[in-house]
C-alpha cells in the first residue's frame, strides 16, 4: 500500500482490497481493452476507496458499502419478467442490461443510432487517477453500451435500462457497466436512461458522452434502485462549440446514492443544463455532485437542484462551477434548494465557484427550511386536506426543476415517479 | 466625491513606498536558540515565570502538535515550512518597569512613531501613565514580536473594573481566569498551528470586562513582527460576563524582508449571558514583493463562544496584508437567541493567497448569524472564501444568511467561494448567495463622464463594494480600513 492508502482506517483499505482481489481472480476473462483496465487497476491500487477525509467524499461514507462483500452476478441471469414492468412504457428502441450485462432478448436496437454491446465502451474523457470509483469501474467493467448518432441524424427518443436483480441480502453482487456516447456535429438525441432494482446490489456505472458542434443531447435520468442497493454512478459530458448538454436527473432509489456529473464546456458557445431532484426518505443517503468546467468562452451553465428529505434521510449536493483563464463572458448560475420534512433528516451542501477568468458572470444560492406555515395555512383555509397541500406545496417546490423538461413523454415519466414516491410517503 | 479623493491622496503618498510599514527596527533582542523541543518550551515559561499547570497544558498541546500533520486542505500553496529554523522566543531587552520616556529604548519609540501611533499614546505606550482625562479613547496593548510591550489606560479602565493586560501578566495576576477559559474555545489540540501557538505562545492581550460593565473606551492591540527569522505566536482572551460589552481593535504590521515568517495566533472569545464582544482587525502584514518573494504567512485561528443565552459575538475583519492567509474567525453559539456576525473584506493582489471565511455552529435555540463577506483579487493573486455554516438538531428557529462577492480586477488572479451548510433542524433558515464579477464598464463610464480618472473611479467602485462591511468597524478603523483598500489596489488597475 502506498503513502495515500496508508493514512486511511484499516477497514477502508480492506474493502478495496476485497476489490483488488476479484480484480486479479477475473482479469484474465474480461473483456475489451487490457491496457485501459490495467491502467485503471494501477489507478485504484494507488488511491484506494475514499474516505470521508477526501474532500470531494466529506458528507458521504462508504462504510456500508465498504462493510459489505460483493459476489459476482450470477449467469446466467435470472428471469425478471416482473422488474421489466417497471420500466417505463415509452415506444422508443431500449438497451436493457441486466446485473450490468447487456440482455439481446429484452432490448430493442435503434436505427438512427449504432450501438456496439459485449464488453466495456472505454472513452477518453474519465478520470481513473482522479475519481477512485472510475479507477473501481474502469479495472472490473465487464459490458457496457458504445452509442453512436452520424452527424446531423436526429435519432429521436432511446431508453438505456439497468435492472439490478442482484441477489439475496446475504448474496450481494456488484457490476459496473461502462457505456459512451457519442453524438456527431448538429445530431439530436433524447436517452431516457432508467435503473431500477430488486435485492442487494452495487451499481457502478460510468458513461462518457461527447456532444459534438451544435448537436443537442437531452439526457432524462431516473434512479429508482432497490432500497437495498447501493447506486454509485460517474458521468462524463464534453460539450463542443455550440453543442447543448441539457440533463435532468430524478433519485428516488438506493440505500447509498451518488449521482457524480463532470461537465466540460470545451467548445465557444456550449451549453450545459444539470438540474436534479432527490426525493429521500427512511435512512436513504442520496449525494448529487457535480462539476461543471467552463473551458471555452461564451458557454453558458444552469443547475437548478431540489432536495426533499424526510424520515431520517440525508441529502447532499456539491456543486462546483470552474472557470478557466480563457473563459471569458462565461455566465454560470446554480440554484440549491433543501426542504426538510421531518426533524430527523439532514442537508448538507457545498456549492462551489473557482474561478479564474475576470469577464465572468456566475453566482449560486443555496436555502434550507421547511414547509412554509403560512402557506400551508393559507391553502387549508380553502378547505385542502392537510395532506394535500403539503403535496402542492411539495409539488411547486419542485417546479423550477420539473417544468423545463421539454421531452413530453419522458417528462410524464418522471412527473408519475414523483406522484408514486409522495404516495409511498404518505402511506 | 470626497470618498474618492482621499484615498487617492494616500495613493499618490505612497507610490515610491508601496508597503510603507516595511521597516525594521534595529534594536537589541533576547532570542531563544532556534528550533522547537521541549527545553525550548521549558525556556519560555522559565522566561515568562509561568506557574507548573501552564507549562504542563504548554507540554500537552506541543505532544499533541507532534503527532499532527499541517493541513494542506485550503487552495494555498507555499513551500514546506521549517519548524525548526524559526525563532519561538524573542523579545526586546528592556529594564523592568520604565519610569520616563528617557528609559525607554529610544529605537523602540522611533517604531511607534512610524507606525503612525500618536505621540502621547507612544509615552504612554513607553510606559507613561497619562494624566486623567486628556488621553485618546482607545486603550492600546502593543506586542512587539513576541512580547507586550505597554499597555496604556489601565487605570482608567482598573476603576471600571475592566481588566486589561499581556496575557503573561494576567497568568500571574489572574490565574484562576485564565485557567478556567484558557483553551476552552480552542483546545490545545484543535488543529496543527493552533496546537503549536498552545506550545509555545510568549504572549498577546486578555480582557476580562465584569458583569454588567459596558468598557468605557475601544480597547486595541497593536502587533509588531520586527525580528528576522522569527515567528510570532501572540494569544488573546476575551471575557465579557454576563450583561457587559466590550469593543476590541486589532492592527498588524511587520518590516520588508524577503524570506517568509510565520504568524500563528490563536484568539479565544467568551460572552456569557446578554454579554456582547466586537472584534475587529485591520490586518496588514507585510505581503511579500510583486514577485512573491517574502511576506507573512498568516495562519490563525480566531473563534468565540456565545455561552450565554441572547449573547452576541461580531467579528469585522480587513485583510489586505500577508502573503499567505489562513483564517476562519468562528463563532460557536450555544446560547438560546445567540447571534454571530462575520463581516470581511479581503484583498489580495499581487502574489498574495487568502483562504478565508468563517463557521457558524449554531447549537442553541433560535440563534441567528450573518455572513457578509468580499472579496477583491487583482494581480495575480488567489482569493478564496471559504465558510461553514452548520445546524445542529436542537437549534430549533436558526437563522442564517450569507452573502458572499467576489470582484476579479485584471485576468491573472483567481476568485473562489467554497461554502459548506449543514442542516439538520428542519425549523432552520439558511439562505446563502454568491455572486463573481469585474467592474462593470458602465459603472466605470459613469464615473469618469463625471471627470474622474481611472484610478478614481475604481476606488470609488470598491469602497462602494466594501461599504457593508466598512460600515461596521469603529471610525478611526474604518478610514484607516478605506486608506489601505486604496494603497493595495494601487498600480492594478488600468
Amino acid at each position: 500500500m502506498n503513502a495515500v492508502t496508508q493514512l486511511q482506517p484499516a477497514w477502508l483499505r480492506d474493502g478495496a482490497a476485497a476489490f483488488v482481489a476479484r480484480y486479479e481472480g477475473l482479469r484474465d476473462r474480461l473483456p475489451g481493452d487490457a491496457a485501459a483496465r490495467d491502467a485503471g487497476a494501477a489507478a485504484f491500487r494507488a488511491r484506494g476507496l475514499p474516505g470521508v477525509r477526501d474532500e470531494a467524499w466529506h458528507y458521504t461514507s462508504l462504510r456500508p458499502l465498504v462493510e459489505t462483500r460483493f459476489a459476482e452476478p450470477l449467469t446466467p441471469v435470472a428471469d425478471c419478467a416482473a422488474l421489466m414492468t417497471r420500466l417505463p412504457q415509452i415506444d422508443a428502441p431500449r438497451l436493457v442490461f441486466v446485473d450490468g450485462r447487456f440482455r439481446d432478448d429484452l432490448s430493442v436496437v435503434p436505427s438512427g443510432a449504432s450501438v456496439r454491446v459485449g464488453g466495456p465502451a472505454y472513452g477518453a474523457l474519465a478520470q481513473p487517477g482522479r475519481e477512485p470509483l472510475v479507477a473501481l469501474n474502469t479495472m472490473l467493467a465487464e459490458d457496457g453500451a458504445a452509442i453512436e448518432v452520424a452527424a446531423g441524424a436526429d435519432a429521436g427518443t432511446l431508453l438505456l435500462a439497468s435492472v439490478g436483480i442482484g441477489g439475496s441480502p446475504d448474496r450481494p453482487v456488484a457490476f459496473h457497466p461502462r457505456h459512451a456516447l457519442n453524438l456527431g456535429d448538429s445530431a439530436r438525441l433524447t436517452l431516457i436512461e432508467v435503473a431500477i432494482g430488486e435485492g442487494a446490489y452495487l451499481h457502478n456505472p460510468v458513461f462518457e458522452i461527447t456532444v459534438g458542434a451544435a448537436a443537442t443531447l437531452t439526457h432524462l435520468r431516473l434512479q429508482d434502485e432497490s432500497r437495498a442497493a447501493f447506486h454509485i454512478s460517474t458521468l462524463y459530458a464534453d460539450v463542443a462549440q455550440r453543442g447543448s448538454y441539457d440533463s435532468f436527473a430524478l433519485t428516488l432509489g438506493a440505500r447509498l446514492a451518488r449521482l457524480e456529473v463532470h461537465a466540460r464546456l470545451a467548445g465557444r458557445g456550449a451549453t450545459a443544463h444539470l438540474n436534479a431532484v432527490q426525493l429521500l426518505g427512511g435512512t436513504q443517503h442520496g449525494d448529487f455532485t457535480t462539476v461543471v468546467t467552463h473551458d471555452a468562452p461564451s458557454c453558458i451553465s444552469r443547475q437548478t437542484v431540489k432536495n426533499v428529505l424526510t424520515g431520517r434521510a440525508r441529502g447532499v449536493f456539491q456543486g462546483k462551477i470552474e472557470v478557466a483563464r480563457d473563459a471569458q463572458k462565461t455566465d454560470g448560475y446554480q440554484m440549491n434548494q433543501a426542504l426538510l420534512l421531518s426533524t430527523e433528516a439532514e442537508v448538507d451542501s457545498k456549492p462551489q465557484l473557482e474561478i479564474y477568468a475576470d469577464d465572468v458572470k456566475c453566482s449560486h444560492g443555496a436555502t434550507v427550511g421547511e414547509l412554509d406555515a403560512e402557506q400551508l395555512f393559507y391553502l387549508r383555509s380553502r378547505g385542502i386536506a392537510e395532506a394535500d397541500a403539503r403535496a402542492m406545496l411539495v409539488r411547486a417546490f419542485l417546479a423550477d426543476a420539473l417544468d423545463p423538461i421539454a421531452h413530453e413523454a419522458g417528462r410524464v415519466v418522471l412527473e408519475s415517479a414523483v406522484a408514486q414516491w409522495w404516495e409511498r410517503q404518505a402511506a | 466625491m470626497s470618498q474618492a479623493a482621499e484615498p487617492m491622496q494616500t495613493v499618490h503618498a505612497v507610490t515610491q513606498t508601496p508597503y510603507k510599514w516595511g521597516f525594521s527596527t534595529d534594536i537589541e533582542m533576547e532570542l531563544a536558540p532556534k528550533g522547537l523541543n521541549a527545553d525550548i518550551i521549558r525556556l519560555i515559561s522559565a522566561r515568562k515565570e509561568e506557574p507548573e499547570w501552564l507549562l504542563e497544558w504548554r507540554l500537552k498541546a506541543f505532544a499533541a502538535w507532534q503527532a499532527m500533520a499541517e493541513p494542506h486542505w485550503a487552495h494555498v500553496a507555499h513551500p514546506p515550512i521549517d519548524y525548526q529554523d524559526l525563532h519561538y522566543y524573542a523579545a526586546p531587552k528592556r529594564k523592568p518597569g520604565p519610569a520616563s520616556l528617557a528609559e525607554v529604548d529610544p529605537a523602540l519609540l522611533a517604531t511607534y512613531e512610524k507606525l503612525g501611533i500618536p505621540l502621547k499614546e507612544r509615552a504612554i505606550l513607553a510606559g507613561v501613565e497619562p494624566a486623567e482625562g486628556e488621553g485618546a479613547p482607545v486603550a492600546v496593548d502593543a506586542v512587539f514580536d513576541s512580547v507586550s510591550v505597554a499597555t496604556t489606560f489601565r487605570a482608567t479602565l482598573a476603576k471600571a473594573g475592566v481588566i486589561f493586560c499581556p496575557i503573561s501578566e494576567a497568568v500571574r495576576e489572574h490565574p484562576d481566569l485564565v485557567r478556567k477559559y484558557l483553551g476552552s474555545v480552542v483546545p490545545q489540540g484543535d488543529n496543527f498551528y493552533a496546537a503549536l501557538n498552545s506550545a509555545v505562545f510568549t504572549d498577546g492581550s486578555f480582557v476580562y470586562v465584569p458583569p454588567g460593565v459596558r468598557c468605557p473606551m475601544e480597547l486595541s492591540t497593536y502587533f509588531r513582527i520586527n525580528a528576522r527569522n522569527t515567528g510570532q505566536f501572540e494569544r488573546t482572551l476575551i471575557i465579557a460576563d454576563v450583561g457587559s460589552y466590550v469593543s476590541y481593535l486589532e492592527g498588524c504590521t511587520a518590516p520588508q524582508r524577503d524570506e517568509n515568517q510565520l504568524h500563528a495566533a490563536v484568539v479565544e472569545l467568551i460572552a456569557l449571558d446578554d454579554a456582547q464582544i466586537k472584534y475587529s482587525t485591520v490586518q496588514n502584514w507585510y505581503p511579500g514583493d510583486a514577485e512573491g518573494r517574502g511576506g507573512i504567512y498568516n495562519f490563525v485561528t480566531k473563534r468565540g463562544a456565545c455561552r450565554g443565552a441572547r449573547s452576541k459575538i461580531s467579528w469585522t475583519q480587513v485583510e489586505t496584508g500577508s502573503a499567505i492567509t489562513w483564517k476562519y474567525p468562528s463563532c460557536i453559539l450555544q446560547g438560546d437567541d445567540s447571534v454571530g456576525e462575520f463581516y470581511s473584506v479581503a484583498v489580495t493582489t499581487n502574489r498574495q493567497q487568502a483562504d478565508t471565511g468563517t463557521k457558524m455552529i449554531h447549537i442553541g435555540r433560535n440563534t441567528r448569524s450573518t455572513i457578509v463577506s468580499k472579496g477583491i483579487s487583482a494581480g495575480r493573486s488567489d482569493n478564496t472564501y471559504r465558510g461553514l455554516v452548520r445546524i445542529m438538531p436542537k437549534a430549533a428557529g436558526a437563522r442564517n444568511h450569507t452573502q458572499c462577492d467576489s470582484l476579479l480586477i485584471g485576468d491573472r488572479c483567481g476568485a473562489h467561494t467554497v461554502p459548506y451548510i449543514e442542516s439538520r433542524n428542519p425549523t432552520a433558515r439558511v439562505e446563502h448567495e454568491a455572486t463573481t464579477s469585474k467592474i462593470a464598464e458602465d459603472q466605470l463610464f459613469y464615473c469618469r463622464q463625471r471627470g474622474l480618472s481611472e484610478e478614481d473611479a475604481v476606488n470609488l467602485i470598491v469602497n462602494g463594494f466594501c461599504k457593508d462591511v466598512l460600515k461596521e468597524l469603529p471610525m478611526e478603523f474604518a478610514v484607516e480600513a478605506q486608506k489601505l483598500l486604496a494603497v493595495s489596489l494601487e498600480g492594478s488597475v488600468g
